[in-house]
């Protein structure tokens, strides 16, 4: 089953900076061989927006029931 | 609005190395716009010289990169000619207050109705880690290899003393924090400066010890706080927020009278 919140990670934008995986309070993501950013652990996420945020590239959109923009 | 769509796509990846700050930056004051949903035409972005100046190409409003320091006189020429623009000025430490400090004080003191946000990484990103007035004493530079002699400006006591009617700090570590102190900052009438401190990690990091991206976020959020009591750490939240009369009503008023408004 599929969780309430979809995390979309665009490659072709990550830089491989990992902040938003050390912002992730539920370990949701992961790094894959290149370093670029990869969801390993969908069903954890709580749409919290945390990684979006710090996200410096704008590589991450939330999807789902958000609070925030 | 999303938020996201007030990016020029076509213009990104942006030049920001991996993990810099000002990306995190830059998303927390376009998502203040998309909340009070303003009109991509209704925006001036006036920028300088910097890494940081870089951010007024990625954004889809009016928008104008300048010469460095001086992005405040461009867009006090944009806001006295199209008072009912909302002109915003993305600006470095550097940018705001060595070059450009004194267009910075000067226009505190007329009260315009800018909105400044000054990405503070505490030094020259852009050409390869000088100090800048904002780098901390005894911190290391490429301009200071035995440590910084001089102290640095606080930036919030510096808009304040010089008559900035809005002051706040955020910091990219505490994005929703720093997202609302840039909308209040939007809302304000009068001159108003946000501080938002940002890591990089390719010049202060490496200069100063301080780790990756990771790590030095990670010292943002454990030496900045948005607690009303600080103790030793960095005081982040809304400084000022006072009354006084707006540059362009007053210059509007005054023309309006020697012309007999005509
Ligand atoms: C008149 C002039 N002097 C010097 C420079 C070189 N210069 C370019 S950017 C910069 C400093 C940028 O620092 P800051 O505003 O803090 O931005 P950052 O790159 O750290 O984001 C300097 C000195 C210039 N472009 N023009
Ligand atoms: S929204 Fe929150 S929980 Fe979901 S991946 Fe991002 S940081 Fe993790
Ligand atoms: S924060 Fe953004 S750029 Fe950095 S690793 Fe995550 S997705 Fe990639
Ligand atoms: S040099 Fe520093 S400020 Fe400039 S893009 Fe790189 S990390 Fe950011």
């Amino acid at each position: 089953m599929s969780g309430r919140f979809q995390v979309e990670i665009d490659p072709a934008y990550c830089k491989a900076c990992r902040l938003c995986i050390q912002v992730c309070p539920k370990k949701v993501l992961a790094q894959r061989a290149d370093g670029k950013a990869i969801v390993e652990n969908p069903d954890d996420c709580i749409g919290c927006q945390l990684c979006e945020w710090h996200c410096p590239d704008f590589a991450i959109t939330i999807k789902g029931e958000k609070k925030n923009g | 609005m999303n938020y996201k769509n007030y990016l020029r796509w076509n213009k990104l990846p942006h030049i920001w190395c991996p993990g810099c700050g000002h990306g995190i930056v830059l998303g927390a004051f376009l998502r203040a716009v998309a909340q009070r949903e303003l009109n991509k035409d209704d925006v001036a972005v006036v920028s300088g010289i910097g890494c940081s100046s870089r951010a007024a190409g990625y954004v889809d409003f009016n928008t104008l990169h300048t010469a460095h320091g001086r992005a405040i006189p461009f867009a006090t020429g944009i806001k006295l000619s199209r008072p009912d623009m909302k002109v915003i000025v993305l600006t470095g430490d550097g940018d705001a207050t060595a070059i450009g400090g004194n267009h910075f004080i000067h226009a505190a003191r007329r009260n315009l109705d800018l909105t400044v946000i000054v990405f503070n990484n505490n030094i020259y990103g852009m050409t390869s880690g000088q100090f800048s007035p904002m780098t901390p004493h005894i911190n290391f530079a490429t301009t200071a290899p035995h440590g910084n002699f001089d102290y640095p400006f606080d930036l919030v006591e510096l808009a304040k003393g010089a008559g900035a009617t809005y002051v706040a700090r955020g910091a990219a570590a505490y994005p929703r924090q720093l997202e609302k102190a840039i909308g209040q900052g939007l809302d304000h009438e009068g001159f108003s400066v946000i501080e938002a401190m940002s890591q990089c990690p390719t010049y202060y990091g490496r200069k100063n010890k301080m780790g990756t991206a990771e790590q030095m976020l990670k010292w943002q959020k454990e030496n900045a706080t948005v607690s009303s009591n600080p103790g030793e750490k960095i005081p982040l939240g809304v400084f000022v927020q006072v009354e006084r009369p707006e540059y362009t009503k007053l210059t509007g008023q005054f023309i309006d009278s020697v012309s007999g408004g005509k």
